[in-house]
């Protein structure tokens, strides 16, 4: 890699081109600023992300893996586990749906207003966790119009499981449309048409055409969202009501059991999070779009 | 060939014009799930938090937001994200410019970690702080509880933003004007400062924006470390969690409207930070 990229090295980097020229006590400084930023930068990175991290996951497997397994198998974590998953994937189903959708609208699409429903679809990123709680449980709880009307058909949202599946939705709303989007911008609808002209359905181009071409931002997306989605705390933390083995998801099983001072357990799932949280970093660093 | 030309060029308008008659029987329908789907998780909650902020005047909105322990929650949420944002804007440059001038082995691994706040849920964010930096540190620093807990608990949800506004401008950015600044004698620090820096300053402020508007709304990194002391350590999220556990939902509410319009305003910003951006790039 160094030695073929032997022509580049003199065209990209600027010091080098310095070294050659600069006197050796310029050499000298810039050397060391160099090395000094690079210090800098590490040393940050190392103290604030990697040692916190690395210490969980030392103390959860400090005594094997027997306590790690232990702690994760008891009936209130196998619990969380369920209810995170029955969440996460509702949560990115309708959101990688209403994903596909809005990025089609927005792309290939003309209509007035475009400009402020790209802005709605943003509005989420802007809202704290716990203030999307408090929206849903305004709408929906029980002692407001609607969702007293839900209740009386026997839908409880608020404290249950769509209230939580809503919450979650509604953090990762943006995930999937903004990896969608600038990739059907680059794709131009030349081939769709195309299709349409030869006699194609408009659910045939989409199957055949479109999908194809949005794959690995799709699934980068949908890999965005589904993170969001297991590791959503506040907005969870709110309409759940935090009820043990019924609402409790992975990430409030992780602050309950802290509070109640299990150390073990909390690490534990936190290790898991935490090793889900990696899973999704290689995996985004797989199909990120290169540009 | 010229029998050809004709029906080569015929059909992208007729394509077109079936195209647009396509567009507004589906854009109607998926404009309409769309803005149905937004209003119903999203847009009505949202209004609904404006107006019970409201609902007993414009008075009670305003003691709800002055109350001490509220007032306090605000004002050092505010504070604190600014300041975080501040370092972001510094030291978030500087990792950007390590991560695209500077080669070293394991740089691969040191871009990839960037990423890893907007991956780890918030919650375990607070924990693993809490574990190094608390009262069990094997470091023997303990911030838990006090207010440089919580920044660096916004710190550490807030790393990716400069990073990943700026790394993309600086790999971009031509080196011609840097190789002709250096042979023209300027020293690298003029070159960083006049040639560098000027084309990077939009995409450094867009970036300290994010960080601010996600740092004021952090909840779930500062609960743990944070040990929600009011008057002391308790940020505004956290401060609506109590008010709404304590069924007050209109104070809640109240708090709320303030962090939506603070965080309207720095996306405002940053809209025209871009704006102001792309017409100079």
């Amino acid at each position: 890699m160094a030695e073929s990229g032997t022509i580049d090295t003199s065209t990209v980097d600027t010091s080098t081109v310095d070294t050659s020229t600069g006197t050796t006590a310029q050499n000298g400084t810039r050397g060391v600023s160099r090395y000094v930023l690079r210090v800098i930068a590490v040393g940050y990175l190392f103290f604030l992300l990697v040692l916190p991290v690395a210490l969980i996951v030392w103390r959860t497997f400090g005594d094997g893996l027997g306590p790690f397994v232990e702690a994760l198998t008891s009936s209130s974590a196998l619990h969380a586990f369920q209810v995170t998953l029955v969440v996460a994937l509702w949560a990115v189903a309708l959101n990688t749906v209403f994903g596909v959708g809005a990025a089609l609208l927005l792309v290939r699409h003309d209509f007035p207003g475009k400009r402020l429903l790209g802005a709605f679809v943003d509005l989420p990123m802007a809202v704290s966790p716990v203030v999307v709680g408090l929206a849903l449980i305004l709408l929906y709880g029980r002692f407001s119009p609607v969702g007293g009307l839900l209740e009386s058909w026997g839908l409880q949202i608020i404290f249950s499981t769509p209230g939580m599946v809503l919450a979650t939705v509604f953090v990762a709303l943006p995930l999937v449309v903004r990896s969608v989007v600038p990739v059907l911008e680059e794709l131009g609808d030349e081939q769709e048409q195309a299709a349409h002209t030869l006699g194609a359905s408009r659910f045939q181009t989409f199957l055949r055409i479109t999908l194809p071409g949005i794959r690995s931002a799709l699934a980068y997306g949908v890999v965005l969202c589904l993170a969001r989605s297991l590791g959503e705390y506040g907005a969870v933390a709110v309409v759940s009501g935090r009820l043990v083995d019924q609402t409790q998801t992975l990430t409030l099983f992780v602050e309950e059991r802290f509070q109640n001072f299990d150390q073990p357990a909390a690490f534990a799932a936190a290790t898991a999070l935490a090793l889900l949280a990696v899973v999704t970093l290689l995996l985004t660093r797989l199909l990120r779009p290169k540009d | 060939m010229s029998v050809e030309t004709p029906s080569r060029t015929a059909p992208p308008p007729r394509a077109g014009a079936r195209r647009r008659r396509r567009v507004s029987g589906g854009t109607a329908l998926g404009l309409g799930s769309a803005v149905l789907y937004l209003s119903l998780i999203v847009l009505i909650p949202l209004a609904l938090v404006v107006v019970r902020s409201t609902d007993e005047g414009l008075g009670y909105f305003w003691k709800a937001v002055t109350t001490p322990d509220a007032w306090a929650a605000l004002t050092l949420t505010i504070g604190a994200s600014a300041v975080v944002a501040l370092v972001n804007l510094v030291l978030g440059t500087l990792i950007a410019w390590v991560l695209v001038r500077d080669r070293f082995p394991g740089k691969a691994i040191v871009d990839t970690l960037i990423d890893l706040p907007f991956a780890l849920p918030t919650i375990v964010a607070g924990l693993v702080l809490l574990a190094l930096y608390g009262p069990e540190s094997p470091l023997g620093v303990n911030l838990a509880y006090s207010r440089a807990g919580v920044g660096l608990a916004l710190l550490f949800v807030t790393l990716p933003f400069v990073v990943r506004t700026v790394q993309p401008v600086l790999i971009e950015l031509d080196k011609d004007m840097e190789q002709a600044a250096a042979s023209l004698g300027a020293s690298p620090f003029q070159t960083f400062r006049r040639i560098i820096l000027p084309n990077l300053v939009p995409a450094m402020l867009s970036g300290t924006a994010l960080a601010f508007t996600r740092a004021i709304s952090e909840f779930g990194s500062t609960v743990l470390i944070s040990g929600n002391l009011p008057f002391r350590t308790q940020v505004a999220a956290v401060n609506i969690f109590s008010q709404i556990e304590g069924d007050n939902t209109t104070g809640a509410a109240a708090i709320s409207t303030v962090l939506l319009v603070v965080a309207l305003v720095a996306l405002l910003a940053l809209d025209l930070l871009q704006r102001w951006g792309s017409r100079r790039g």
